[in-house]
C-alpha cells in the first residue's frame, strides 16, 4: 500500500504571536511546528504502515525552510519527503494550494492520501477536499478512525452529533482530526537518519496537469481586501450589586445580546 | 465566465434527519440582508430525500425562493451526491453569492463544490457585507462595486482578514454557526418552490454508509457549545457544581471548568478550558469563581460575551470580562437560574 | 572551533524538550512526593528510544553520539531529576559497559533488550565500606564448575529492584604484588534479577531524586553462569573506572539540567512576583544574581558538551568527565540554592519546583564520585 500524507509547517501560536511594525504577522520570528491535524494524519498513516505495511510519502508545499517538517515526519517513520517550493507558487489561496498539491501528487502512486482537517494558521479545512476533487477521488473528512479492508477503507466520519461509518474504494482522500490519535514521538536515531536521507525538491516544472493560471497569487480566486490584528478587547463593565440586582443585570445583558 | 450573468443570493439550507439546522435559518436571515443591499432575492437550496415539506419553514424565515433537490440518494449526507446537487444548482441558476454553514457538513461540502465549479471559497466567516473592492480606491485598479466582503478570523483568532472574490462567481463563503441572526418568523409566508433534479448515478466517488451512530456521550464537547457555564476553584466543591449545571441546563449550555478544578479531581480533563485544556469560542462564557489566570484566559478570550462572577474584585478575570459582577456566586447563580426559568417560560 | 549545534542535535533537543514537558513535568512533583518509581514514564521513554540513545542500531539502540544522550538527560532533568538519573544509570552504567566489554552473546542477550528499553539496567559497585575505593570491596565471586558463586552486598544502587539486569563487581582473587602487598583483583559480572540468591535489602529514603529506586543488593550463594563474566577476569576495576567516566557525563548532564530548570523557573517567577510595588526582577540584586547564575549554567553546559564530544572522539576522557561533573554539580547546587532564595518563602514550599530541584541537586555532588574524588582525578592528571 502506498500512502501520501500532506503536511504543513505552521507558526506555533502557543509560543506567542508576533507582528511586524505594519501589523502583518512576523512569521520569521515565530517558532514553527508541524500542523497538529497533519501530524495526526501522519500518525494514522504510520499506524497503517505498522499494521499492514505501507510506504509513506510526505508532501509539503512551502518555503525551503519547510524541509524541517519533512525531516520531522521522517524521524517519526515516514519513508520519503517531497518539498514543493517555487516562487511562482507564493501567495496561493486554498484553490491554488490544492491545485499545486494535486499537481505534485499526480507524479506519485497512491492508495490513500491523508491530510489534516485544517491548519492552525488558516483554519480553512478546504485544501484536503479540494485536492480530492482535482484528483477525482472520494473524500472522507473529519476522520476519527481508519481501517483497511481489501481495496477499501473504512472510516468513522465525525459530525456534530453523530458519526457515520463510511466505506470508500481506494484511492481515497481522508482528512484527519487531531483527536484521531496521539502522534508518536520522533526517535533520536530517526532524527539522524532523517538528516542523512535525501529530500526530493519539486518546483513548478514538476507539477502535472496544472495550468499557470491556477497557481500562486495570480491563480487565487480569493483576494485579501483588508487584514488586521485582532484588537484585544479590554475590560468591560464591572459592577458590585446585591444578588437580585446582579441577576437582573445579567438577564438584561443576555437579552441585549439576543441570548434569550 | 460572464460575471453579469450571475444574480441572486443563494444559501444552502442544511437539514439533518429532515430537520432544518439552525444555520439554515441564520443563512436565510443573512442572505436576505445581503439580497436587499443588492436589490435581489434570497434563495434557499434544500437538498435531501423527502424534504420538500421544509420549504415553508424557510419561507417563514425570509426565503423568497426555495430550490428543492430531492432524491433518495440524498437521504444521509454524503460528500459526492451533495456536491453534485449544489454544483448542478449553481450551473443551472447562476447565483452571485452562495453561502454554506461552516458545520461539519458545510466545511466538507463547500470546498468540494468550489473546487468543482472553480471559484473562491472563504471559510468560517463571521461577518459578511456588500461593498467595494478594493475597499479604498487604488490608482490604476478598477474599484468594483457590490462585492461580497467576507470577514473571518484566522491564526487562532489573532488576525482578522476581509476577503473578496472579484473575478469568479458565485462568491462563496462558509459561515460560522451562531453568528448571524435569523429573521423574525412571518407565519404563513410562502416562497416560490422550484424542484430540480440533476440525476444521481452512483460511481466510485459515492462512499457507502455502513452505519450511522448517533452520539450517546453525555459529555458534550465544550468546543461546540454555544453557551458555556465555567467554574473555577471558587465554586468550592464538586457537589457545588450542581448550581452551574442547573444554570447551563436552563440556557441549553454546557458546563466547563478551569485547570484548578481538573487538578483537584472535581471534573474530567475533557471539560478544561485554557492553554493546557481546550480553546473555546462560545457565544456566551460564564466565568464563575474563576480567577482568570492568563493560561485560562488564552482558552476563552475569543468568546463573544464573557460574564464573570467573582467575589474578589481584583481577580484578573475582570480584565477580560465584558460584564463583571463582584459578588457571591452561591447567591447569584441559583437566583439567576430561577429568573431565567421564569423569563423563558414567559416566552 | 564551532559552538553551534548541528540541526540534528537541535531537533533532538526539541524532541527531548517536548517529551519532558508533556510526559515528565506533570508527574515530577508526584514522583517526588510519593517516592514511586515512574514506571509509566520509563515505558514511554522506551517506546521513544530514549533508553538506548548511544547504543548502535544493530544492538537495538538509536546509534546516536554521546552528546545526544547527554542532551536527553539534560532536558529530562530540567523538569525531573529522578527521570534524568534513571536514564543515566541505565545507559551509562549498564548499557555502556556491556557495549564496551561484552561478548557478542552477552550483547545479543542483554544489550539488545536494554537498548530497546524492554529491560532496565543498574550498576552495583558501592559497598558499605567501599565507594570508589576498590580495595575496600568485600563482595566475592568464586568459580565453582560452570558457575560463579557471589556472596556479599552492594548499597545505594540506583534503579535497584526496578532493574532487570545488573552489572556487579566482586573480588575474584587476591594477589601479592612485587612489593609484597596483597591486592584484590576485581571482576565484573552480569546478574539478572530473579537469580536465586539475589535479593534486595531495604529501600533508601532519600533527600532528593526520591522517585529513583535506591536499594541494597544482597547476594547469598548466588550462582550465575560462567559466561556472565563481563570482560576479562581480574580486569573489573578498570571496567568500573572507565564506566564511571561515562557515567559522570550522564550525572553532569543531570546536574546541568537541574541548574537550567531552576534558572528557568526563577526567571518566570521574578517577572511575576511583586514586592514594594515592583516585579522583583526589576531589582538590581535579582538581575545580578540571575546574570551570575546564567553565566555559570552556560559554562557548565560547555564543559558537559565538551566531555560528551570527548567520549566520542577520545580513548580516554576521564579528566573532561571529571571537570564536567565537578563543575556542573557545584553549579547545580549553587544555582538551585539561589533559585530558592530568590523565590523567598515560596521557594521553601513543595508546591514550587525549585524546592525539589535544590534537594535533587545535592546528590550530583556525591554520587558516581564525590566532588572531592573528581578533584583527585583532575589534580592527578595535572601532577603526574
Amino acid at each position: 500500500m502506498k500512502i501520501v500524507v500532506c503536511v504543513k509547517q505552521v507558526p506555533d501560536t502557543k509560543g506567542g504571536v508576533k507582528f511586524n511594525p505594519d501589523g502583518t504577522l512576523d512569521r520569521g520570528a515565530m517558532l514553527t511546528i508541524m500542523n497538529p491535524d497533519d501530524k495526526a494524519g501522519l500518525e494514522a498513516a504510520l499506524r497503517l504502515k505498522d499494521q499492514y505495511g505501507a510506504e509513506v510519502t510526505v508532501v509539503t508545499m512551502g518555503l525551503p525552510k519547510a524541509e524541517e517538517v519533512l525531516r520531522e515526519a521522517m524521524a517519526m517513520g515516514a519513508d520519503k519527503g517531497i518539498l514543493v517550493t517555487d516562487r511562482v507558487l507564493g501567495g496561493a489561496d486554498t484553490w491554488a494550494t490544492s491545485q499545486t498539491l494535486a499537481g505534485a501528487i499526480r507524479n506519485l502512486e497512491y492508495d490513500l492520501i491523508i491530510t489534516g482537517r485544517q491548519a492552525i494558521d488558516g483554519d480553512t479545512a478546504q485544501v484536503g477536499p479540494q485536492i480530492s476533487e482535482h484528483l477525482g477521488i472520494p473524500v472522507i473528512s473529519y476522520a476519527q478512525k481508519i481501517q483497511i479492508e481489501g481495496d477499501s477503507v473504512i472510516v468513522e466520519r465525525q459530525y456534530d452529533d453523530r458519526y457515520h461509518v463510511l466505506k470508500a474504494k481506494m484511492p481515497c482522500l481522508i482528512t484527519a482530526l487531531a483527536e484521531l490519535n496521539e502522534p508518536r514521538y520522533m526517535t533520536p536515531g530517526g532524527i539522524f537518519d532523517a538528516y542523512n536521507a535525501e529530500i526530493t525538491v519539486w518546483g513548478r516544472a514538476n507539477l502535472v496537469d496544472v495550468d499557470d493560471s491556477n497557481l500562486g497569487l495570480k491563480g487565487s480566486p480569493t483576494q485579501i481586501a483588508k487584514a488586521s490584528d485582532k484588537v484585544r478587547k479590554g475590560a468591560g463593565e464591572k459592577v458590585t450589586l446585591d444578588p437580585t440586582e446582579s441577576v437582573d443585570y445579567i438577564v438584561d445583558k443576555l437579552k441585549a445580546k439576543h441570548v434569550i | 465566465m460572464n460575471i453579469q450573468d450571475y444574480k441572486g443570493v443563494f444559501v444552502f439550507a442544511q437539514q439533518v434527519d429532515n430537520v432544518l439546522s439552525g444555520i439554515a435559518l441564520e443563512l436565510v436571515g443573512k442572505g436576505k440582508d445581503l439580497a436587499k443591499d443588492l436589490n435581489t432575492e434570497v434563495t434557499a437550496v434544500l437538498v435531501g430525500s423527502d424534504v420538500k415539506g421544509l420549504a415553508d419553514e424557510l419561507a417563514e424565515y425570509g426565503a423568497d425562493k426555495v430550490i428543492v433537490v430531492d432524491d433518495p440518494e440524498l437521504k444521509e449526507y454524503r460528500t459526492e451526491p451533495y456536491a453534485h446537487a449544489l454544483s448542478s444548482v449553481i450551473d443551472e441558476f447562476k447565483p452571485e453569492i452562495f453561502l454554506v454553514g461552516a458545520t461539519a457538513i458545510g466545511r466538507d461540502l463547500g470546498p468540494r463544490v468550489s473546487a468543482r465549479i472553480h471559484t473562491g471559497l472563504t471559510a468560517d466567516c463571521t461577518q459578511l457585507d456588500i461593498g467595494d473592492f478594493p475597499i479604498n480606491p487604488v490608482p490604476g485598479k478598477e474599484q468594483l462595486h457590490n462585492q461580497l466582503l467576507m470577514t473571518r478570523p484566522a491564526f487562532g483568532g489573532n488576525t482578522i482578514a476581509t476577503i473578496a472574490c472579484p473575478d469568479f462567481r458565485p462568491q462563496m463563503a462558509t459561515v460560522r454557526p451562531g453568528v448571524m441572526q435569523k429573521a423574525p418568523k412571518e407565519a404563513g409566508k410562502k416562497a416560490v418552490v422550484v424542484e430540480f433534479n440533476p440525476g444521481f448515478t452512483p460511481n466510485d466517488k459515492y462512499v457507502e454508509i455502513l452505519e450511522v451512530v448517533k452520539a450517546v456521550s453525555d459529555v458534550a464537547d465544550i468546543m461546540d457549545a454555544k453557551i458555556l457555564v465555567s467554574g473555577g476553584r471558587g465554586v468550592g466543591s464538586p457537589e457545588n457544581f450542581k448550581i452551574l449545571e442547573d444554570l447551563a441546563e436552563v440556557l441549553g449550555g454546557t458546563v466547563s471548568c478551569s485547570r484548578a478544578v481538573v487538578d483537584a479531581g472535581w471534573k474530567p480533563k475533557d471539560l478544561q478550558v485554557g492553554q493546557t485544556g481546550k480553546t473555546v469560542r462560545p457565544n456566551v462564557y460564564f466565568a464563575i469563581g474563576i480567577s482568570g489566570a492568563i493560561q485560562h484566559v488564552a482558552g476563552m478570550e475569543e468568546a463573544d460575551v464573557i460574564i464573570a462572577i467573582n467575589k474578589d474584585e481584583t481577580a484578573p478575570i475582570f480584565e477580560v470580562a465584558d460584564y463583571g459582577i463582584v459578588g457571591d456566586l452561591n447567591k447569584i447563580v441559583p437566583a439567576l437560574t430561577e429568573k431565567l426559568k421564569a423569563e423563558l417560560a414567559a416566552k | 572551533m564551532d559552538f553551534m549545534l548541528t540541526k540534528q542535535h537541535e531537533m533532538a533537543r526539541t524532541l527531548f524538550k517536548e517529551f519532558a514537558e508533556k510526559e515528565v513535568k506533570p508527574l515530577a512533583q508526584e514522583v517526588d512526593e510519593t517516592e514511586v518509581f515512574p514506571r509509566g514514564t520509563v515505558e514511554k521513554m522506551a517506546k521513544a528510544g530514549f533508553l538506548g540513545i548511544p547504543v548502535p542500531k544493530e544492538y537495538g539502540g538509536q546509534g546516536c553520539d554521546p552528546l545526544t544522550y547527554a542532551m536527553c538527560v539534560e532536558e529530562l532533568s530540567k523538569v525531573c531529576g529522578t527521570t534524568g538519573v534513571i536514564v543515566s544509570a541505565h545507559t551509562s552504567l549498564c548499557c555502556d559497559p556491556i557495549m564496551t566489554y561484552g561478548t557478542e552473546e552477552q550483547k545479543q542477550k542483554y544489550l539488545v533488550p536494554l537498548a530497546k528499553g524492554e529491560k532496565i539496567g543498574a550498576f552495583g559497585l558501592t559497598e558499605p565500606g567501599a565507594g570508589t575505593d576498590a580495595q575496600g570491596q568485600q563482595t566475592k565471586a568464586v568459580l565453582d564448575g560452570d558457575e560463579w558463586v557471589l556472596n556479599g552486598s552492594k548499597i545505594f544502587i540506583t534503579n535497584g529492584k526496578e532493574a532487570d539486569v545488573y552489572v556487579i563487581f566482586a573480588v575474584t582473587d587476591v594477589v601479592t604484588d612485587a612489593k609484597g602487598r596483597s591486592k584484590k583483583m576485581i571482576s565484573a559480572f552480569i546478574v539478572e534479577k530473579g537469580t536465586p540468591g539475589f535479593t534486595f535489602g531495604t529501600k533508601e529514603k532519600k533527600m532528593g531524586i526520591r522517585g529513583s529506586s535506591t536499594y541494597e543488593l544482597i547476594f547469598t550463594d548466588c550462582r550465575i553462569p560462567k559466561e556472565n563474566l563481563l570482560g576479562k577476569e581480574g580486569k573489573g576495576f578498570g571496567i568500573a573506572m572507565h564506566t564511571l567516566d561515562g557515567g559522570r557525563i550522564g550525572i553532569a548532564s543531570q546536574a546541568l539540567g537541574l541548574a537550567e530548570g531552576a534558572l528557568e523557573r526563577t526567571i518566570e517567577y521574578v517577572k511575576e512576583r511583586k514586592q514594594f510595588g515592583r516585579a522583583i526582577g526589576a531589582f538590581q540584586n535579582t538581575q545580578f544574581q540571575l546574570a551570575d547564575m546564567a553565566t555559570k549554567v552556560q559554562a557548565a553546559q560547555l564543559l558537559v558538551y565538551k566531555a560528551a564530544v570527548a567520549k566520542a572522539t577520545q580513548k580516554v576522557y576521564s579528566v573532561e568527565a571529571a571537570m564536567a561533573k565537578l563543575y556542573a554539580a557545584e553549579v547545580a547546587m549553587e544555582v538551585t540554592t539561589k533559585a530558592v532564595q530568590l523565590h523567598g518563602g515560596y521557594g521553601y514550599i513543595r508546591e514550587y519546583d525549585v524546592e525539589r530541584m535544590m534537594r535533587d541537586a545535592k546528590i550530583t555532588e556525591i554520587y558516581e564520585g564525590t566532588s572531592e574524588v573528581q578533584r583527585m582525578v583532575i589534580s592527578g592528571s595535572l601532577l603526574k
